[in-house]
């Protein structure tokens, strides 16, 4: 299986190396060996499993640095094994599970936990974050070092904002020492409220709090002038406000170290859009206006948005149908991230595919300093998605996520991952 | 005019056109005029009310024995309502008992969206959190069209906790389709701007808001609106926005005042206003019955 596979004539998408042409991809034990065309007469020797690629994009596997996975403590909504089934669905080869478990991933011994967890149950590669403040309270910064030294690949209290300055100020600076990245979920409490909807005409016409964008925006403003001050990597998560991409593109003229991401629905949905009192098209941020939509989309063309990530967030039916006010937040999106990058991106041509590949592979791979992802460099690891862009189909639950919870249900997508790889092995078939 | 309702249920006004609005207000003109026969005979409406409510209530159960129904009252108080996939359940088992007519109030706006099509009882909304009141809506422009017979040229402000109030929204939609011009006054925090993208004039400043008004509906002020830090403190609230006879009288000549009520006289509305010439307060609450007991028939009828 992890032997030596030839994937014949497929577009080689490689934004990293430039490449973006019709090539064969050789790889052998698990990496890749070679790329170039032709590959198919010289390489094919017994032994050799050939996978016919013609018409499909060949990219590297997915990156989605912003995933909640449930486990430990509401593995009835998701798990380990469960998230990486989906992400396989998707095309994602790895992905990055944010610390907000029930108890909080917020110490060594239980991301050493995780991490042995996920060495048996994932189908592909999962990376942990580490809590920002123990028991992501937002009180005493957690142990840096010693979540380094048991993996974390980051730091984040996702979830919920890191709301005091001075505390999130010195977590900037610890992790800059250390090489971590910070993700920060911007969210002033006090603007947000408990707001389960935009505030705006359509929180009032339903008659619901509603949150302001300024709650998101008054926290980019903030981050990125503790980055600023303190010369530390930030990286904004999930921006959905106008006002927040502007203060990013501002910020990074002037060679402030910040980084965003945006989700699919943020990019794709409008709060307009949102049925009825519908639990599922509630997330945090919440959908915004048209206006905020093609801010998103503008920042995504010019580079202000870097990456694009789900921020998969699994909630099982009963929370999700107890209504807009109650329902818990979130939305799951690994299934389906790049059929609807390619739906409202690629094929309105607002990102060209070699942008899809770079927003969605190569930057959160490069972000999370992983040296052989995001590319299909000999010597890479062998993480690949082949994709028909022009495959029409359309969501439906069952999802291989143990939870429904998606905007997306129902809606036509054009482009569909026919078949993932993870360390060469075939980890999803059509 | 079945037809033309054709409603099983009355979940609010925003999605109704004008001539089912006009329907109901002439039905409901129709059994003011002249009593009706017991058209509920054999029915029984049930209430479920998650919320404390003395006029709505007593209005609805007169509303319904008049049309010769049964009512049946629920206790709302520590029961099963408190969460929204057990109403229902509950609902469910008050039709199996009989149950014909369902009058809901909840304190979570939309509550009943996904609750009336999964009956085949009528489903009458008695207010949802911030949403809608649609009787308490019609009963108001039930009284203003006895005064005026039509809406046309006039201008209706409603003043106070507008971000809060269910009353509010239903007047809106209720006073625009039928082709009136409605100002939403009160302080930005109560009185949102964004409600201008749903058809309404925002005036901040009361004595702007009223002059040259036909009619102005003071909402109630909650108090803990003052805990929340929407307002300072009540007489704060009441120096810009208390509506006085003094105020009132910026209005037209033969203006009217209306209040849903309960009143919190000496903050929202100063007594004399309440009591004076132009107001309709009690018209109002007797118009509240016949507006009832239109849509609980106009439902039935649907229904059956």
């Amino acid at each position: 299986m992890t032997g030596r596979i030839l994937i014949t004539d497929g577009l080689v998408i490689d934004p990293a190396r430039k490449v973006e042409a019709v090539r064969d991809v050789l790889i052998v034990g698990g990496k890749i060996k070679e790329v170039a065309a032709g590959l198919s007469k010289k390489k094919a020797v017994l032994g050799t499993t050939t996978i016919d690629a013609k018409g499909l994009w060949v990219v590297p596997g997915l990156v989605d640095m912003h995933v909640h996975l449930r486990e430990p403590g509401r593995e009835g909504d998701e798990t380990i094994a469960t998230g990486t089934m989906a992400a396989a669905r998707g095309g994602v080869t790895a992905v990055l599970a944010m610390a907000n478990t029930e108890p909080v991933t917020d110490n060594p011994s239980q991301l050493a936990f995780l991490r042995a967890k996920a060495e048996t149950d994932a189908l592909v590669t999962v990376l942990f974050a580490g809590a920002v403040s123990v028991g992501q309270k937002g009180e005493r910064l957690t142990e840096f070092a010693q979540l380094r030294a048991a993996g974390a690949s980051a730091l984040s209290d996702d979830g919920r904002p890191v709301m005091n300055a001075g505390l999130l100020r010195r977590a900037l600076e610890y992790a800059k020492d250390l090489g971590l990245l910070v993700i920060d979920h911007c969210e002033d409490l006090t603007l947000s409220a408990g707001g389960c909807m935009n505030e705006g005409a359509e929180s009032l016409r339903k008659g619901v709090q509603g949150a302001p964008w300024a709650a998101e925006t008054v926290q980019v403003v903030r981050d990125i002038a503790l980055s600023e001050l303190t010369g530390a990597r930030v990286h904004l998560a999930h921006l959905s406000a106008a006002a927040s991409v502007e203060a990013v593109r501002a910020a990074k003229k002037r060679g402030v170290p910040v980084t965003a991401e945006a989700c699919p629905h943020h990019f794709a949905l409008t709060d307009a859009m949102l049925p009825g009192y519908d639990g599922n098209w509630k997330m945090n941020p919440p959908l915004r206006l048209e206006a905020d939509r093609q801010a998103l989309l503008e920042g995504l063309t010019d580079g202000t948005l870097d990456v694009i990530a789900t921020d998969h967030a699994p909630h099982g039916c009963g929370a999700k149908a107890s209504g807009l006010d109650r329902a818990p937040s979130g939305v799951i999106g690994l299934e389906t991230s790049l059929a609807v990058v390619l739906t409202e991106l690629f094929h309105k041509k607002i990102l060209t595919r070699r942008q899809v590949v770079e927003r969605m592979s190569a930057a959160p791979a490069a972000l999370l300093g992983l040296q052989d992802r995001g590319t299909l460099a000999p010597g890479a690891r062998a993480d690949l998605a082949l994709v028909d862009p022009d495959a029409v189909w359309t969501p439906q639950a069952p999802y291989l996520s143990l939870s429904r919870n998606t905007p997306f249900s129902s809606r036509r997508l054009k482009g569909r991952v026919v078949k993932t790889l993870s360390a060469g092995r075939v980890v999803h078939a059509l | 005019m079945t037809k033309e309702l054709g409603l099983k249920d009355m979940l609010g006004l925003e999605r109704l056109s004008p001539a089912q609005i006009e329907a109901i207000l002439d039905k409901a003109a129709s059994f003011k005029e002249s009593p009706p026969s017991d058209l509920l005979a054999g029915r029984t409406v049930a209430f479920l009310f998650s919320e404390p409510s003395t006029r709505t209530r007593s209005s609805f159960e007169m509303a319904a024995k008049r049309l010769g129904a049964e009512v049946l009252s629920f206790s709302a108080a520590g029961s099963s309502l408190a969460k929204g996939e057990t109403i229902l359940d509950t609902m469910r088992n008050l039709q199996a008992v009989g149950v014909t007519h369902f009058v809901v109030r909840h304190e979570r706006s939309g509550v009943l969206e996904d609750l009336a099509p999964a009956v085949k009882a009528c489903v009458v909304n008695a207010g949802d959190g911030w949403h809608e009141h649609p009787t308490q809506a019609l009963l108001d422009v039930m009284t203003l069209r006895e005064r005026w017979g039509g809406f046309k040229g006039r201008r209706v402000v409603v003043l106070g906790d507008i971000r809060h109030s269910r009353v509010a929204r239903s007047n809106l939609f209720a006073l625009k389709k039928l082709g009136a011009k409605v100002v939403f006054c009160g302080p930005t925090a109560l009185v949102p701007d964004a409600f201008r993208d749903l058809g309404a004039t925002v005036e901040h400043d009361l004595e702007k808001a009223l002059k040259g008004a036909d009619a102005v509906n003071v909402l109630r002020l909650q108090l803990e609106r003052m805990e929340q830090g929407f307002v300072s403190s009540l007489s704060d609230y009441a120096l810009a926005y208390q509506l006085t006879t003094e105020r009132a009288d910026l209005m037209k000549p033969d203006a009217l005042v209306l209040h849903p009520g309960p009143m919190n006289r000496g903050v929202e509305i100063s007594s004399e206003a309440a009591d004076g010439p132009r107001s309709v307060i009690l018209e109002q609450v007797a118009n509240g019955v016949f507006v009832r007991m239109a849509v609980l028939a106009l439902c039935e009828e649907a229904r059956a």
